[in-house]
C-alpha cells in the first residue's frame, strides 16, 4: 500500500526526514510512532503530495507520487495533524462543502450530487456525530471536531486511511470509540496507517509499527514479533525474603516483594517456590513491553516519548532565563 | 469546485457586511450633499460630485469615484489575501488539496470567486447609488464638455452636449468594467501575496502597501519615468468615460497595465503554489 525509498526532506538547514524506507502492506494496521519533531507528519504530508521529497521515491497504491498524486488521493482518507472545519459553518455543511470538492478528478465524478446527503449523513454516523444539530462548528468541543475531521476523512470510503494523531482531544469513551471504529474498517479491508506520540493507543490498535526517530527509520516489524519473552520470570510474594533465600544467587533484581530471575520456564519456578512452601501472589515471565522496545531502539531521552517532547528538545523559557540570570 | 468557492464565499458573512458598508458610504454621501446642496467646487473632493446635484442618475459614477481610491481596494484585498491564506490558516487547505483538489484548479477557482466579489460589489455600488440619486437628486439632463462634466447648467448649455440615460449608461457601464479590471489588478497582487503566507492579514497588508507605495510615486514629480507602469496610475481614467468625446487614451492604457498586472501576479501565485509545501 505504501512504499517509500530512501525518503528523505530538508528544510534549509534542517533534515526533518531521513532515509525512511517504510513498507505499509495491504490490511496493516501500520502504528507509526515517534516523538514530536521526529519528522512523522512530514513523512504523513509527504505521502499526500502536500510536500515534496528532497530526495527518494514514493509509491502509494502502486502508484509514484507525486507524479499521479491526483489517482492516488480519491482512495485515500486522511486526518493530518489536527481536524480543521470552516467553523461559521455546521459540521454538515462543512461535510457538504469537502464532499463536493474535489468531487470530479480528471473528468470523473466521485460520487453524484444527489447522493451527497446521504453519504454525509452516513460518515457522520460512523464517527457517533449522526443526531448533531446546525451549530456552528466554532461551538463544537475538541473531540467532536476531531470525530467530524475523521467523517470527512471516511467520506469516500477510503482503502486507505492515513491518520495522524486521530485520538487527540478525545476522552476515554471517545479514544475507544475511534479504536473500535478503526477496527471494524480495518477488518472490511481498509489499510489503517496511524501516526501517532502514544504508545498506548497504538499497542492496542495496530498490528505492525514503524518507530521514527529524528528523522530516521529506526524499526520496523510486526508488533508479535517485538513484544517477545525475555526470559526471564517475575515473582510477586509476600515471602520475598524466603524466595530470595530458596533461589539463591538466581534473582537477578528484587524491588520490595518483586523478584526477577533470569529463569525461561515459570512453571519450573513455581513449582519450586510451591515445594518449598512458599506463598506467590504473582508470577509470570517477563515480556517486553512496547514502551521498552522502542526506548531501547531510540537514541535519545525517555522522555520524549508520551511526555512532554518539544520540552525536553529545547530549552524552555524558564531556562533562557535562569542562563542570563548566570550570565 | 468553482461553485463551492463561491457558496463559500456566499455563505461568509464577512463578505455581504463588505459590500454593505460598500454600499452604505456613497448612501451617506448623498443624504449630506442633497440636505445640504453644499458640494465640493470642481475639481476638488470626490470627482462628479459637484455634478449629480443637478442629475442623479450620475451618481453611481459619483460614488464609485468614493469608494476608490480606499474603501473597495480595502474590500477587495482582504477576500483576494484570505483566498489561499485563509484555507491555510484555518487548516482546511490541507484537506483541500488531500481531497484531491488540484492546485491549480483551487487557485483558478479562488480568482473566479474573486471576480464574482469583485463584480457584485462594484455592480452593487453602482446600483444602490443610483437609487439614492434618482431618490434624492432626481434627473435633469446632464451636460458634458471636453473638459469632464461641468454643474454650471449654463455654462453646459453653451458649451457641452447632452447626455441621454441611454448614454449616461453605457458611459456608467464602461465605468463599472473599468473600476473592476483595476480592483483584479490589486486582487492578482493579493492573491499572489496569499500563496506566499498563511496569514491572511499579512497578504490584504502587502497588497494595500504596494497600492499606498504607488499612490505616493504617482504623485512624486521625481518618480515620473516610473509612474506609467504603476498600477494606480491610471485608476482615475475612467472618469474619461465622461467626456465628450470619450477621451479613450488613458483608458486603454489603464485596462493594459492591469492586464499586465494580472497575468504577471496571477502567473506568480501559480508558480509558487504549484510548487509549495503546504506546511499549515
Amino acid at each position: 500500500m505504501i512504499v517509500t525509498r530512501a525518503l528523505t526532506k530538508r528544510y534549509g538547514q534542517l533534515l526533518a526526514v531521513d532515509g525512511v524506507s517504510l513498507d505499509v502492506r495491504e490490511g496493516d494496521r501500520y502504528g507509526f510512532l515517534g516523538p514530536n519533531g521526529s519528522g512523522k507528519t512530514t513523512v504523513v504530508r509527504m505521502l499526500l503530495g502536500l510536500v515534496y521529497a528532497t530526495s527518494g521515491t514514493i509509491e502509494v497504491l502502486g502508484q509514484p507520487v507525486p507524479q499521479q498524486i491526483s489517482a492516488v488521493l480519491p482512495e485515500i482518507g486522511s486526518l493530518v495533524e489536527s481536524p480543521a472545519a470552516y467553523a461559521h459553518l455546521s459540521g454538515r455543511a462543512n461535510l457538504a462543502l469537502i464532499d463536493a470538492s474535489g468531487s470530479r478528478v480528471h473528468g470523473a465524478a466521485w460520487g453524484s450530487r444527489r447522493d451527497r446527503r446521504r453519504r454525509v449523513h452516513e460518515a457522520l454516523d460512523r464517527v457517533g456525530l449522526g443526531g448533531i444539530d446546525d451549530r456552528p462548528v466554532r461551538k463544537y468541543s475538541l473531540g467532536m471536531r476531531q470525530r467530524l475531521g475523521l467523517a470527512a476523512a471516511l467520506l469516500r470510503s477510503p482503502r486507505l486511511l492515513v491518520l495522524d494523531e486521530p485520538t487527540n482531544g478525545l476522552d476515554p469513551r471517545g479514544i475507544h470509540d475511534i479504536r473500535s471504529l478503526l477496527a471494524e474498517l480495518n477488518a472490511a479491508g481498509t489499510t489503517v496507517f496511524l501516526s501517532s506520540h502514544q504508545l498506548s493507543e497504538v499497542e492496542q490498535l495496530c498490528t505492525r509499527i514503524g518507530v521514527v526517530d529524528r528523522g530516521r527509520l529506526v524499526l520496523q516489524d510486526d508488533l508479535t514479533a517485538l513484544g517477545g519473552a525475555t526470559g526471564r520470570v517475575i515473582v510477586r510474594s509476600p515471602d520475598a525474603d524466603r524466595v530470595a533465600a530458596v533461589l539463591d544467587g538466581r534473582v537477578a533484581q528484587r524491588d520490595g516483594d518483586r523478584l526477577i530471575v533470569p529463569d525461561a520456564d515459570a512453571a519450573a519456578v513455581n513449582a519450586e517456590l510451591i515445594a518449598a512452601g512458599l506463598r506467590v501472589a504473582e508470577i509470570g515471565p517477563e515480556r517486553r513491553s512496547l514502551e521498552e522496545v522502542v526506548l531501547s531502539v531510540t537514541s535519545s531521552g525517555s522522555d520524549q516519548f508520551d511526555g512532554a517532547p518539544a520540552a525536553a528538545q529545547r530549552p524552555t523559557v524558564a531556562d533562557e532565563l535562569a542562563g542570563e540570570a548566570d550570565q | 469546485m468553482i461553485r463551492v468557492e463561491l457558496i463559500k464565499l456566499a455563505r461568509r458573512p464577512r463578505s455581504w457586511v463588505t459590500i454593505l458598508l460598500l454600499c452604505l458610504l456613497p448612501a451617506v454621501v448623498a443624504v449630506f450633499v442633497a440636505v445640504t446642496h453644499v458640494a465640493p467646487p470642481p475639481g476638488q473632493g470626490p470627482a462628479l460630485l459637484s455634478a449629480v446635484l443637478s442629475n442623479g442618475s450620475l451618481y453611481p459614477a459619483a460614488a464609485l469615484a468614493i469608494v476608490l481610491p480606499i474603501f473597495l481596494p480595502v474590500a477587495v484585498a482582504v477576500v483576494a489575501g484570505d483566498a489561499i491564506a485563509g484555507e491555510a490558516s484555518s487548516g482546511m487547505l490541507r484537506y483541500l488539496l488531500a481531497r484531491p483538489v488540484g492546485r491549480t484548479r483551487l487557485l483558478v477557482a479562488k480568482l473566479i470567486a474573486l471576480v464574482a466579489f469583485v463584480l457584485v460589489a462594484v455592480i452593487a455600488v453602482a446600483l444602490t447609488s443610483y437609487l439614492t440619486g434618482r431618490l434624492l437628486f432626481g434627473d435633469k439632463p446632464v451636460a458634458v464638455g471636453a473638459s469632464g462634466i461641468t454643474t454650471n447648467v449654463i455654462a453646459n448649455s453653451l458649451s457641452g452636449t447632452g447626455l441621454t440615460p441611454a448614454d449616461v449608461l453605457a458611459r456608467t457601464a464602461g465605468a463599472v468594467a473599468f473600476i473592476a479590471v483595476s480592483m483584479l489588478g490589486v486582487g492578482a497582487i493579493a492573491l499572489f501575496l496569499s500563496t506566499l503566507t498563511d496569514s491572511s492579514l499579512a497578504a490584504a497588508l502587502g497588497a494595500l502597501a504596494a497600492l499606498v507605495t504607488s499612490g505616493v510615486l504617482v504623485a512624486l514629480n521625481a518618480a515620473a519615468s516610473v509612474s506609467p507602469y504603476l498600477p494606480t496610475r491610471y485608476w482615475l481614467s475612467w472618469l474619461d468615460f465622461f467626456r465628450q468625446p470619450i477621451l479613450w487614451r488613458d483608458i486603454d492604457r489603464g485596462f493594459a497595465i492591469q492586464a499586465v498586472y494580472v497575468v504577471v501576479f496571477l502567473a506568480a501565485a501559480w508558480a509558487n503554489f504549484a510548487s509549495k509545501d503546504i506546511t499549515s
